[in-house]
């Protein structure tokens, strides 16, 4: 009975190691795989951030900003503010929430964070807009080409006139 | 006996009959135009009985005719089908606002005449509700202050590229036809203007010149293909070629509706390429094709993307 119950442990450790060592489903590392974009839509002299925020204290509180950057409101995450996904430590960048920092041109890493099932099919190409070639380069538009990140919405547009009515041909 | 006579005379009234009529057909040609161009148009093939050096040679007279014509050097390519390629649309309904910048895209791009407008892609508006996609109450002439409108939803409508097409069964010259790639043509120097085939298009998708095509010169697209963008005449059919002087190139550029849409709604690509956008949206969304139940298999593909 103990020598069997010894055996069964180690016959559960043996697959357990089979498992591990061979996972059922491969996992796909895309973090590495870089997307080619067109510049961030930057605020016209805003970039980069540090030639205003080096060798300024870093205040980590939470607080309504009442010196600059007064005109964003962010609409987008409630109680969210600037530190959730610009990073404190050098403002050229962003964080993820898991302490990673991107680029401005990787933003869709950290949008994905929360919008992952947008992200898969950003990066398939169903969402969003590419341009350039359709069996060559592309160019992917970025999330925030579209979607100011601090009021995502897509703001409505004016159309572009209707066709003319075959009454009105002259 | 007199058989015999009259052929002994030199001449039977048959024969005379065909030399008449043979000699007013040279008159009724207008002799004062029998420059070298103008017998090449007048006994030009048919584009798919022609080979290479035939169609150079079209080519060649037809830019010499533009450049006069337009005081400008416009290049007509004659690109063959790529093979392994069948080209697919995909247009996602939920993110469409209908601002009609493909429309204008479209323009800009395939030298559409200006007055009288001439637009390839019309975009309906339907009022979201009960009865889905009806296109008899839908509106093409919407003009709000900003779209998109709470109430409705937007569906622009181009050539399908039909893998059955009606209008090209319809044609009686044959000028109209389905090429390898999937793309549907037609040869404006074949077209007769019949309209035959837009009779048949359940998609209203053609277009005719009713006047003379009239584009200012600075805004005439210089890039052309011989069965796409290039210039048109008067009395002949056009559409939707999905910008075949574009995408049939290796590398080619999106079609120019793909990259005037400001959302993103619209998606290009080859059908038999598993790893394409369009095979990913056929494949992981509930896609449909317009007038499905005609059997004329569309390429364009529709869908919602985000249920809302």
């Amino acid at each position: 009975m103990r020598t069997l119950g010894i055996s069964g442990i180690g016959l559960f450790c043996f697959f357990s190691l089979l498992l591990v060592s061979s996972p059922a489903v491969p996992i796909e590392h895309e973090v590495h795989k870089k997307f080619l974009v067109p510049p961030p839509p930057f605020s016209e002299g805003i970039f980069p951030c540090s030639q205003c925020h080096q060798g300024m204290p870093v205040n980590r509180t939470p607080r309504k900003l009442e010196m600059m950057h007064q005109d964003i409101v962010l609409n987008h995450m409630p109680g969210g503010w600037c530190f959730d996904c610009h990073n404190p430590d050098n403002r050229d960048t962003l964080r993820l929430a898991n302490g990673k920092i991107v680029t401005f041109e990787e933003s869709y890493n950290l949008c994905g964070q929360c919008h992952g099932t947008i992200l898969r099919e950003w990066k398939a190409g169903l969402h969003g807009k590419r341009t350039g070639m359709w069996n060559g380069e592309k160019q992917y538009l970025l999330c925030v080409h579209c979607h100011w990140p601090h009021d995502p919405v897509f703001k409505a547009i004016t159309p572009m006139p209707p066709p003319v009515r075959p009454s009105d041909i002259k | 006996m007199e058989q015999d006579e009259s052929r002994q005379r030199g001449m039977h009234r048959r024969d005379f009959l065909r030399g008449a009529a043979l000699g007013l057909a040279g008159l009724a040609l207008p002799l004062d135009r029998a420059d070298a161009s103008f017998w090449e148009a007048f006994f030009q093939k048919h584009f798919r009985e022609m080979n290479d050096e035939e169609i150079k040679q079209v080519i060649s007279r037809l830019e010499k005719e533009y450049a006069q014509k337009f005081k400008k050097q416009i290049e007509i390519g004659a690109d063959k089908p790529i093979p392994g390629v069948l080209y697919g649309y995909g247009l996602d309904l939920s993110r469409c606002i209908g601002c009609r910048r493909c429309v204008y895209g479209c323009v800009a791009e395939n030298n559409q005449s200006i007055d009288p407008q001439i637009h390839w892609i019309t975009v309906l508006r339907f009022r979201k509700g009960e009865k889905w996609v009806d296109l008899e109450n839908s509106e093409k002439y919407y003009s709000p202050e900003k779209v998109p409108e709470e109430e409705y939803f937007y569906m622009p409508v181009q050539c399908q590229q039909c893998e059955n097409p009606p209008c090209v069964r319809a044609c009686p010259t044959q000028a109209t036809w389905k090429e390898p790639d999937g793309i549907v043509v037609i040869d404006y120097n074949w077209c007769i203007g019949c309209r035959y085939c837009m009779a048949a298009c359940p998609y209203g998708a053609r277009r005719f010149n009713w006047g003379a095509p009239n584009r200012p010169e600075e805004k005439i697209n210089p890039k052309t293909h011989y069965l796409g963008n290039r210039p048109r005449y008067r009395g002949v059919v056009e559409k939707c070629t999905f910008c075949i002087q574009r995408t049939r190139k290796d590398p080619g550029r999106y079609p120019a509706c793909v990259e005037a849409c400001p959302v993103g709604a619209r998606k290009f690509g080859n059908l038999l390429d598993p790893n394409s956008e369009i095979r990913y949206a056929i494949e992981h969304k509930r896609v449909f094709r317009l007038k499905e139940d005609l059997n004329t298999s569309p390429k364009f593909y529709y869908f919602f993307a985000y249920g809302r």
